[in-house]
């Protein structure tokens, strides 16, 4: 049998398979989305295929009971773990009056649920991670043990927000955790034309916090370095910043053809590196998958989705006056 | 009752907010041991500590964005930009974010914060601590700007803002803070957000204006009295949303109204409160509105001179007012 890494890490088995099954559920929900959208059902997409390991690794390696997480438009397999469903992505996806995110006003992608501290996002990049550290900011004056974990992709890492942001959480010490989802390109600019340092990790030393740099495609590796950030963050140690690196297997949504700015050999050779296909093997090799398993949680994920796609198809859009409501506390 | 200066009625409201709500902090530069440049915040931190009067970084997005995610989280954050003319890198955090926190999702969040800032020229700070910027946040629903004219309405509105459970952006005029006094009570009071307020009652000529020019025009509406002429003063207090009912009566009360702003003409608030007028008005006026405001450059200059010409003084509020009633 192969080497067990996951319990060293103390994870069970059931664990691992439940990270498994969220990465495997985020990866399906959003392929039935492309096929919604080229069907003509639904107007965007924007995907979190490639980075699904780093997504879920990183949210088992918080308390989703009382963790803050504010993500970015990629970050299905987050909003997943931390008690998002199948539904409300849908619901979201097809513009419907129920989805939890924004009740059909913001596109696929922006995520925000309250009652399970998922922070509302918007379109201009990297704005979230200022809040994630004033959430950190509250925790410690509240002396709790919270932590927020905030999440970009490395470009975004370019902006004033993420500079101020992680000077700010650097200089007071917050339990907050930024994670940058380097997936290779920002749209159609390469890594090595947005950052002028080799890692995205190396910045963290300008804020007086550590950096690392980890396997993106391997959620046991992620798990392992946000769960060591966490809990310094509990201990009052500050904050880290942690650079995942994967690939984006698809193009940046379903507007963009990446056809015009990369290989299809360089697609083909990442596609190799699937989490999705590395992660399944692992857990093969450790005996933790059996083919039942395996055939019971396809089966189990398709009918979720099915459902999930039929209720949002059904459900109500918002009534048009809608637009009206919610500018200001109604309370008043 | 006792009487204070502006920037007094500010420190004042933000004590007492402070003792009221623990969850209510400040942050900004210079905020903490310095008390802020202009001291809004003097004894703040000796009175409530470090954590909740937080030196920041010097970095303007942060302390809107960090703001904002305390806000979301529970907490009353009164956020300081030191001038006004500096909370530009700070835009994005206020429209994209705390403007819209509320309706992008639906009413499951909301950033209850406030942001003050000094705005407003005649202090010999040329370009860039003079600037007056209410106008490029006034068309962004989702927020609220108040502009205060008097140390009553500073500690009223002030603590109002800090309850609001929306995101209001409060604009003290910087020469205000200790050129203007008056009677503020000791008890705990607020005044209505979105609400204007008639400084004085008048029939000849309205004028409508906000922050500091409303004490200029109460100056000039005095000298004109000695002249038979009755001004009826109109003071917005909130400049967005726009009280509409206020400005539509005291319109008609006298059919002549002349709308003043320190501002650049052009785009600015008073342009708004024209076109109000004109939609509901027409009928009832005397004469064509008139804006008496700065001249469309981009700022007050720093030589004495040209710094004069640009600024509002009583002098040019008396004689517009004097022109209006003679039409």
């Amino acid at each position: 049998m192969a080497e067990n890494r996951h319990q060293s890490l103390g994870l069970s088995d059931e664990q691992v398979l439940d990270m498994y099954r969220t990465m495997l559920m985020a990866r399906k929900i959003d392929e039935r989305m492309w096929l919604l959208n080229r069907s003509g059902k639904i107007p965007f997409v924007i995907s979190c295929q490639g980075q699904e390991a780093a997504q879920v690794g990183a949210s088992f390696a918080l308390d989703r009971e009382k963790d803050y997480v504010a993500p970015y438009y990629r970050d299905m397999g987050v909003v997943l773990a931390f008690g998002m469903t199948a539904q409300d992505l849908m619901l979201s996806g097809f513009a419907k009056a129920e989805d939890p995110n924004s009740g059909g006003r913001q596109m696929p992608g922006h995520f925000g649920q309250k009652k399970n501290r998922i922070l509302s996002g918007s379109s201009p990049v990297t704005t979230q991670v200022p809040h994630a550290v004033g959430v950190a900011l509250a925790s410690k004056m509240e002396k709790k043990d919270i932590v927020s974990l905030v999440t970009l992709g490395e470009g975004s890492s370019n902006q004033g927000d993420f500079h101020e942001g992680l000077n700010f959480a650097g200089v007071h010490k917050l339990p907050v955790i930024t994670m940058v989802e380097n997936n290779k390109y920002a749209i159609s600019v390469p890594q090595e034309k947005q950052i002028a340092s080799k890692n995205v990790s190396d910045r963290a030393v300008g804020y007086g916090m550590p950096g690392f740099t980890v396997d993106g495609n391997d959620p046991l590796a992620v798990y392992e370095a946000v769960k060591a950030a966490a809990d310094r963050a509990r201990n009052g140690e500050g904050p880290t910043l942690i650079e995942t690196v994967s690939y984006r297997l698809t193009p940046h949504s379903s507007d963009d053809d990446d056809r015009t700015y990369r290989e299809r050999e360089e697609v083909e050779e990442a596609k190799k590196k699937d989490s999705l296909i590395t992660f399944k093997k692992y857990l093969q090799d450790a005996g933790v998958l059996t083919e039942d398993k395996e055939k019971e949680m396809e089966e189990e994920l398709t009918k979720i989705i099915n459902d999930a796609t039929d209720y949002a198809e059904n459900a109500p859009y918002a009534e048009p006056e809608s637009a009206l409501k919610y500018v200001y506390a109604e309370n008043e | 009752m006792p009487v204070m200066s502006y920037i007094q009625a500010v420190t004042k409201a933000l004590q007492e907010e402070m003792q009221r709500d623990e969850n209510v902090f400040v942050l900004g530069e210079d905020v903490g041991k310095r008390g802020g440049v202009f001291r809004a915040t003097d004894g703040l931190y000796d009175e409530f500590g470090e954590e909740r009067v937080i030196d920041t970084p010097l970095a303007e997005s942060a302390i809107a964005g960090v703001g904002i995610g305390a806000a979301m989280y529970g907490k009353r954050p009164v956020a300081e930009m030191q001038f006004a003319d500096f909370i530009m890198p700070a835009v994005n955090q206020i429209i994209s974010e705390a403007a819209k926190m509320r309706y992008r999702s639906n009413n499951d969040w909301s950033a209850p914060m406030t942001i003050r800032a000094p705005y407003g020229g005649g202090v010999h700070g040329a370009l860039y601590h003079s600037q007056s910027v209410e106008s490029v946040f006034a068309n962004q629903p989702g927020l609220k700007i108040v502009m205060p004219s008097t140390p009553y309405d500073v500690k009223g509105l002030l603590k109002a803002a800090i309850r609001d459970d929306d995101p209001v952006l409060f604009f003290e005029h910087k020469r205000a803070y200790r050129l203007i006094k008056g009677e503020v009570p000791e008890d705990d009071y607020t005044l209505p957000i979105g609400k204007a307020d008639v400084k004085r009652e008048g029939s000849d000529v309205t004028v409508i204006t906000y922050g500091l020019c409303v004490n200029f025009a109460l100056q000039a509406a005095e000298k004109l009295a000695e002249e038979g002429i009755d001004a009826h003063i109109l003071d917005l207090r909130t400049v967005y949303p726009l009280d509409q009912e206020a400005i539509i009566e005291a319109a008609k009360k006298t059919g002549k109204v002349l709308l003043v702003t320190e501002d650049n003409k052009e785009g600015s608030i008073i342009g708004q409160v024209s076109a109000i007028i004109a939609e509901n008005c027409l009928f009832d006026l005397d004469a064509p509105v008139q804006r008496l405001a700065g001249p469309d450059v981009p700022s007050m200059p720093y030589a004495p001179t040209m710094e004069k010409y640009f600024m509002m003084n009583p002098d040019k509020v008396e004689q517009a007012m004097r022109d209006l009633a003679e039409f």
